[in-house]
Formats: structure tokens, sequence, C-alpha cells
């Protein structure tokens, strides 16, 4: 191989893999773009960003306080539906009307949302952060990929406040381990939870739904079988998404009253014996539907909390799973309409590992469909915007232009429209308003940077990718600033 | 419409069969047509609205038992014993000057409760999913002959994609096309068409909104006054005939009602903006509002409701033709639920959308049936008498 087309597939590991170079990142990574790639792929996971951040548990505690002070200041309302604050009213997508409205000023209840927010903010900033200085661009991109497919969304306040913590203990530890696994730890986690309305639903037959007039929320499970797992292929039915409801009833989070025992009054057969495991999950067998349940053919014994594990276990380990979660990969590292042989090897890879993903991101880097140089992918405003800071050796450092950046090209932080996370294709990111905001964009964070060398930085950023007329559009520019901004909207740094 | 221009339709689009692109033969017919033309405003309310709150079927007897806390008790009396959703204030007004219209019970032509495939069916305007990969009325600029598209917000929605050009804005751009880095960049994407292209529609439209609108600096919460940016962007004699806009946030599995006054609250602002902003232009349009699927007839157990089947489906303009409800009513008695859980659909949404393009924006019959819904001409006849 020559030296040149060695150099060419590592400016593609950097960028079609990872989170795009840094300066000399491309000659760092020169002789061994395989074993660069390789090396990321680690039982322990994908890095966390520095903290501290509050736990799921710590934030559990939260968010309970701010429920009691909500509770303690609710005026009594005549609709139903009234009970909590309605959802953030950003009812347009795509619009810079992200956040909920919020009450009158010196209101403790604002204060406390806003104790909230604040840490999901400042835990964003760090995230970004992180993706603009790790050396570990891969196992990067390979996690916020995962965190993606696992969706929750900070549309929903409840979920918002548990959103850096979901990722970071749910997501993260598990992105090169098994499948199931990581299925479990998302399913699990509070953020989850509380984002498909799991932790609220009740068997109607159980202890707690013969008490009051409450019930199932099929939310949650219909979730798992369509996008999480199977999806529609599978071809599940209504019943069974309603029988995989049952099964996850008792699925929940710590309430006020969780492990004083059983007290007094309303609360009791909510209480009753709760079962604690980690990242501030919670199994309430008095909330539980009791019976035997069927799923797609296969018959699952009561177990309490075990019968919803068996099940979601076998649909991580579906074949149908490995075939979605094949293509999906391939979509989102190499082309919106990607190579047919590149899915067939990540598909026989999951199936002959069980779902190793460390196994599974292996036959990735080994794949050669993979490492085509044209580039195909557009990049998503987050990627686009983290990997302008790595050109520029820069990294954001205040939440809200990060934030406006964003919203502005259509990528609300944390707030993916619906379950079904980001879109993933050219014609999702790179529509006409998304590329003037783009620029827009571009060229203010073309006008901040200090005093660097736009074809240097172009070079070191793009190494044999960077094409000739964008060289010589840079070289040829006005100003810095319209150089680089050329060289941000180029398209070899607008694909990947 | 007249008569002349139906019939140049007609002969392009058999120029079209022939193999000549339409959206390029159509333009010179209806773009030197004299007049200002009509316009087009369609809403895909997503998350799957909850149309038993927006149109109560007050005079069934057993929506009450059904919804229970989530019954609607103050809305506001439509036509055929139904009323309308109390946030809805503006659009009842415009109801009551003939021009809001509502189809009780309608649903895409295939089963599905998922969000996202329903959306795509709803936008392919097939009849299942993936059918098509462009969207409905994408292929109905095309059948039109140069009319103009624009979505708005950063993403093109499925409705809008396709082979005929469109545009997108949303408040907040700073950069025109007469900027000496947009012609630099046109250099630079020569061998880009997807960049190229996007990027000088982006650019013309976003220089449209400044020459209308100066500085557009919307509050964020402003939803009337981007109803009426979107107006202007309407207006004039390059605005837009044709919108496609999404309003998210209707998967109402918990608390519904106060999650649908504030959607609803602002689906009435976006309407009253438009209206506003449309000026003497709101004769001549439009809207639709239009869901993928309704949601369960009965209440579930956390005071909302889950993914259900039929819905309601809203029509809003000066050009609407004044008029009851559009379709039948299923009522809500336990047998004539849908597998015993959803308002049972008595129309193909389709239906109505071909109703509007034909009557409204002149799209031929064969072109509807064939090209922008292919194969619906059995399953979703032509609505008549909307416009």
């Amino acid at each position: 191989m020559s030296q040149d087309s060695k150099t060419l597939n590592a400016a593609i590991a950097v960028t079609r893999f990872g989170m795009g170079a840094r300066p000399g990142e491309i000659d760092r990574v020169g002789a061994d773009p395989r074993g660069w790639l390789e090396a990321q792929i680690r039982p322990s996971g994908a890095p966390v960003a520095e903290g501290p951040f509050p736990s799921s548990d710590d934030q559990v505690r939260a968010y309970l306080a701010y429920r009691q002070v909500s509770q303690d200041r609710r005026i009594p309302r005549r609709e139903a539906g009234a009970a909590s604050q309605p959802e953030a009213p950003e009812a347009l997508e795509g619009m810079a009307m992200q956040g909920p409205a919020e009450p009158s000023p010196a209101d403790p209840r604002r204060e406390s949302r806003q104790a909230l927010t604040r840490t999901a903010n400042a835990a964003f900033l760090a995230r970004a952060r992180l993706g603009a200085t790790t050396p570990d661009g891969f196992a990067e991109r390979w996690a916020l990929f995962w965190a993606n497919h696992f969706t929750a969304s900070a549309t929903k306040f409840q979920s918002a406040i548990f959103l850096d913590a979901y990722e970071r203990e749910a997501i993260r530890p598990h992105v090169f381990g098994r499948f199931e696994t990581l299925t479990l730890a998302a399913e699990q986690h509070p953020a989850m939870l509380l984002y498909l309305d799991q932790a609220q639903s009740i068997g109607p037959n159980s202890l707690a739904g013969q008490r009051r007039n409450a019930g199932l929320n099929e939310n949650l499970a219909r979730e798992i079988l369509e996008l999480h797992t199977v999806g529609s292929a599978a071809g599940y039915s209504q019943a069974d998404v309603t029988e995989f409801a049952r099964a996850l009833t008792g699925w929940s989070i710590p309430a006020p009253r969780d492990g004083a025992g059983a007290g007094p009054g309303r609360g009791r057969a909510r209480v009753g014996a709760v079962a604690a495991g980690r990242n501030g999950f919670v199994y309430r067998p008095a909330v539980h539907e009791p019976g035997a349940r069927t799923v797609l053919g296969r018959p699952y014994p009561e177990t309490g909390l075990g019968q919803g594990e068996a099940i979601l276990k076998d649909l991580a380990n579906h074949p149908e799973t490995g075939r979605r979660l094949a293509r999906k990969i391939a979509v989102h590292f190499v082309a919106d309409d990607p190579p047919p042989g590149l899915v067939t090897a990540l598909e026989r890879a999951w199936t002959t590992s069980g779902g190793d993903l460390a196994g599974v991101a292996r036959a990735l880097v080994a794949a050669p469909e993979a490492w085509g140089p044209a580039p195909a992918k557009i990049k998503t405003p987050y990627e686009f915007v983290v990997s302008a800071h790595r050109a520029f050796g820069s990294e954001p450092r205040q939440p809200q232009p990060l934030r406006q950046a964003l919203v502005a090209m259509g990528q609300v932080p944390l707030s993916p429209p619906s379950p079904e996370g980001w879109p993933d294709t050219a014609a999702d990111w790179a529509g006409p308003d998304a590329l003037v905001k783009r620029l827009d964009w571009a060229r203010t964070a073309a006008a901040l940077v200090p005093d660097v060398g736009p074809s240097d930085v172009a070079l070191s950023a793009l190494g044999p990718r960077l094409g000739e007329r964008t060289r010589l559009a840079v070289a040829r520019a006005e100003s810095r600033p319209e150089a680089l901004t050329l060289f941000l909207m180029s398209p070899e740094f607008q694909r990947r | 419409m007249t008569r002349s221009l139906d019939l140049t339709r007609r002969l392009l689009l058999g120029a079209s069969a022939a193999g000549v692109s339409l959206a390029f033969a159509g333009r010179a017919g209806a773009q030197s047509a004299a007049g200002p033309r009509n316009k087009l405003v369609v809403v895909i309310a997503r998350g799957a609205m909850d149309g038993l709150s927006v149109v109560v079927p007050t005079n069934d007897p057993d929506y009450r038992p059904l919804r229970a806390a989530l019954a609607i008790e103050d809305s506001l009396a439509l036509s055929d014993g139904f009323g309308l959703h109390p946030a809805l204030a503006g659009l009842h007004a415009l109801h009551g000057q003939g021009q809001m219209r509502f189809a009780p019970a309608v649903a895409i032509p295939v089963r599905v409760r998922s969000h996202f495939d329903a959306q795509d069916v709803l936008e392919n305007g097939g009849e299942g999913l993936r059918s098509q990969t462009d969207g409905w009325l994408n292929r109905a600029l095309a059948a039109t002959g140069g009319l103009k598209g624009l979505s708005i917000g950063a993403q093109t929605p499925l409705i809008l994609r396709g082979a005929s050009p469109t545009s997108s804005w949303s408040p907040g751009g700073r950069t025109g096309a007469e900027d000496r880095l947009a012609s630099l960049l046109q250099d630079l994407y020569v061998e880009d068409p997807l960049l190229a292209g996007n990027l000088a529609a982006g650019l013309q439209t976003e220089a449209q909104a400044m020459a209308t609108g100066g500085e557009t600096r919307l509050g964020r919460n402003d939803v009337a006054g981007l109803g009426q940016a979107v107006a202007r962007l309407m207006t004039g004699p390059d605005g837009a005939d044709v919108v496609a806009l999404s309003i998210d946030g209707w998967d109402t599995h918990v608390r519904q009602v106060g999650q649908l006054q504030a959607r609803l609250t602002g689906l009435d602002q976006v309407v009253s903006g438009l209206r506003t902003g449309l000026g003497e232009s709101w004769s001549r349009t439009v809207m639709v509002i239009a869901t993928e699927f309704g949601r369960t007839a009965r209440a579930n157990g956390t005071a909302g409701t889950d993914h259900g089947t039929g819905s309601a489906l809203l029509l809003a303009g000066g050009a609407l033709k004044p008029g009851g409800m559009i379709g039948d009513w299923p009522t809500l008695a336990e047998p004539r639920l849908f597998e015993g859980r959803d308002l049972a659909p008595t129309l193909d949404v389709r239906s109505v959308f071909k109703g509007v393009l034909r009557d409204h924006l002149g799209v031929d019959r064969a072109a509807l049936d064939d090209r922008v819904f292919p194969t619906s001409g059995a399953e979703a006849p032509t609505l008549s008498g909307l416009v």
C-alpha cells in the first residue's frame, strides 16, 4: 500500500468512523488506521465525559423533591389531565421554541426545575467537549449511535433530567458488550421508563390495579418491539404488544414512600415490597399484572420481574433484531443506501457472536465496503459542530451558543422528536433551510477562531480527502474568516 | 380554474406519460396563467392527534362512558352533533363563517399503530409502507407544473420530498442569496448537486423572507408570529403556493388533557397567524390539518390514550365551500369500534387530499389516481364539493 493510500485510509478512519480529525491526528493514525480503530473496542465500553455529574440515584431524589414541591403548590384544577404542568409547548418541529414555559419568578417549583435542567445542560456541554477532544473518536461515535438507537428524549421533562445519567450508566459501559445486556440496561433506566411512560403502567388485575382505577400503558412495550429490537418485519400483533406490556408492569422508579415499609392510606398498595435494582430502577410486585404471558408465540410463566426480562432477552436475541441492527449500523457509518455485502457481513458477525457488539464493531472495521474513498454521509449538525471544533483544535465552552446552533440546524440537544431517534440520511440533514443555518453558523465560528492558517487547517482536517477545488477556494479567499467558512461548508467537510 | 387551463394540464400529463418530466414540462402552462394562484397549506400533526378531543362527538351516547375524565365537556358547537375543542376558538369562528369543515373519522389506507410507519404512509400517499420514497405533495407539485413548494423547519418532511424542487425555511437565518459566499459555495458544489441545489433554494427563500419581513425575530413561543411569517413567504410574485408544516407532540399516553390544551392552542394560533398574514390571499387558501392515526376510544390507565386508528381531519380557508361533516360518523358503539378499541374510519384520508388537489390546485384526475396517489382510483375516490 502506498503512503498516500495509507494516509487516505487514516483520513477515512478519523472522519467516517470517528468524530473528525484534530490537528495532526491523521498523521498520528497514519500507518495503521484499522489498528487505531480496533484499539478503541474495549470491554469497558466508551469513555464518559468528565464530571462529576449526578447519578440516576441522585437525580431520582432530586426529581422526587421537585415533585413534592410541585404537589405542594398545585392549584386544584377541574381537568383530570392538569395534574401536572402540560409538556413544553414547543409545538413546531424544528423551531427555536425549545424548553418548557416557565411559571412565574420566585417560584420554588421553577427553581427546582431549573436546577435539574442546569445539570442537563452542563452535562451536554461536557459530552460535546469530550467529542471535540477525545482521541477515541470511533468509540465516541459508536456510543452516540447506541444512545440514539435507544432514544430517550428531553422533549419530556421527566426523562430530560435523567438523560446524562442514562447515557453514562446504561449506554456507554455496554456498547462493546452483548446487545442483550445493553438492551436490559437501557429499558430499565429511569430515563426510558419515564420517557415511554412505563413507570406509571399498572396491571389492571394487580393488587394496585384492583384498588384504584388505573391501568396499562403499552408505550414502552410497543417501542421495544418496533424500534429497539425486532421491528415490524417480525410480524408482531397488537396482542403481542399488550402481552408484553402486561409482563413489563411493575418496572418503575422509586417513590417517596418506598423503603419505609407499607405506609398508611392510599399509598399502601403501591408500596408493598419494592425490589431495587441498579441505576434507580425498582420493581413493584404490587403493580405487576399476574399470570403467564405469550409473546411472538412463545410462552412465559409468571416469574414477576423475570418475566419481562425473559421476553426482552429473547427479543434482543431474535434474528430479526440482528438483521435490523446490521443494516442500521451500515446506514449510519457508511451510506444512506449501504452496500449489501457490508450489511451481510455485519449480520453474520452479529449472529455468530450472539449479539456481541465488540465483534460487530470489528466486523465493521474489517469490511472493505466501509472504506470506499467517496464520502456518502452528510454529517448531522452535532457531528458538524463537533468536527469543526476538532478541526480548529478548540472545544465548545458555553452551553447556550452550542444549543442555539444545534436548534437552528434542526437538532435540538438531547431532544429527538420521537422514540425513533434522530434520522440518519442526507435528506434529513441537508435540506435548504438546514444548509442556510449551517452557513450562518460556519460564518460565526470562522470569525471566532484565533489566528490559524486556513489552508493548514483544511489540510490537517481532511488530509488526502481535501479536493483541489476546495484547496484552491480556501487559498484564494479574500479573508481568513471567508476561507474558513468555505472550508467548513465544503463538500469534503460536510460529508464523511 | 378555467377549462382551458385544465385542458393544458391534460396535454402535459400526456406528455409526461410519454417520458417528459412533468416538473419542467408543466412549468410554462401554470406559471403563465394570469392572476394570483391558489394556496394550499398542509399541517401534519405528528404523534397521533386525538380526534375524539378535537372534533367531539357530543351527541354520541358512548363518548362520555368511554372517555371518562378525558371527555371534553365544554366543546364549541359545530354542525351534525359535534363540538370543537375549546382551545380552537379561532377555528370555531371560521366554521361560523363557512370557512372550516371537519371529517370526524378518517384514516390512512393501512392499519398500523406505529407512528413512523403511519406518518410515512400519510405522507408518501401510497397504499403501504415504503411503497413510495417521495411525498404526495411533491408529486402534486409536479402535476400542477410550476407551483412553488415550501416546508417550514430545518428538515424537509417526507410529504414534500421528491423530484420537484422545493425550499424550506425557519426563523433566524442571516445569509442571503446575493452574498459573495453564496456564489463561492456554488462553485465548490459543482459536483455535489444535493448541496448545490438545496443551498441555492434555501438562500433564495431566506432572501425573500428578509425582503418581506425584514429582520424576523420571533419569540420562542410566538406561534401566531410564525404563522404570519409563513404567510409573508406565500405572498408576492415569488411566494410559495404550497406549504407543509409539522406540529409535533400529540402522543398523549399520559395526562392528555393538559398536553392537548397546549398543542391545540398552538395550532389555533398558527391558523390565525396565517389568516392574518395572508390578507386577501386567504380567500384563495385551503388548509388541511391531518394526523397519522387517532387514539384509542377508551381512556387508558394513565389519564391518556394509546395508539388507535380513526381520527379527525380539519379543513380551513377562505376558498372552502361551506358545509358540514365530511364522511360518515361510525359511532362509538362497542360493536362498531375497530378491533374493539378504536374509532373506525369511514373515509380514506386520500379522498380528502384528492378533492382539495383537484378542485383547488387543478390537479388532473388521472394524475391524482395514478401518480400523486398511485392506484387509488377505486379505493379512494376523489371527494367533490370541498372547494
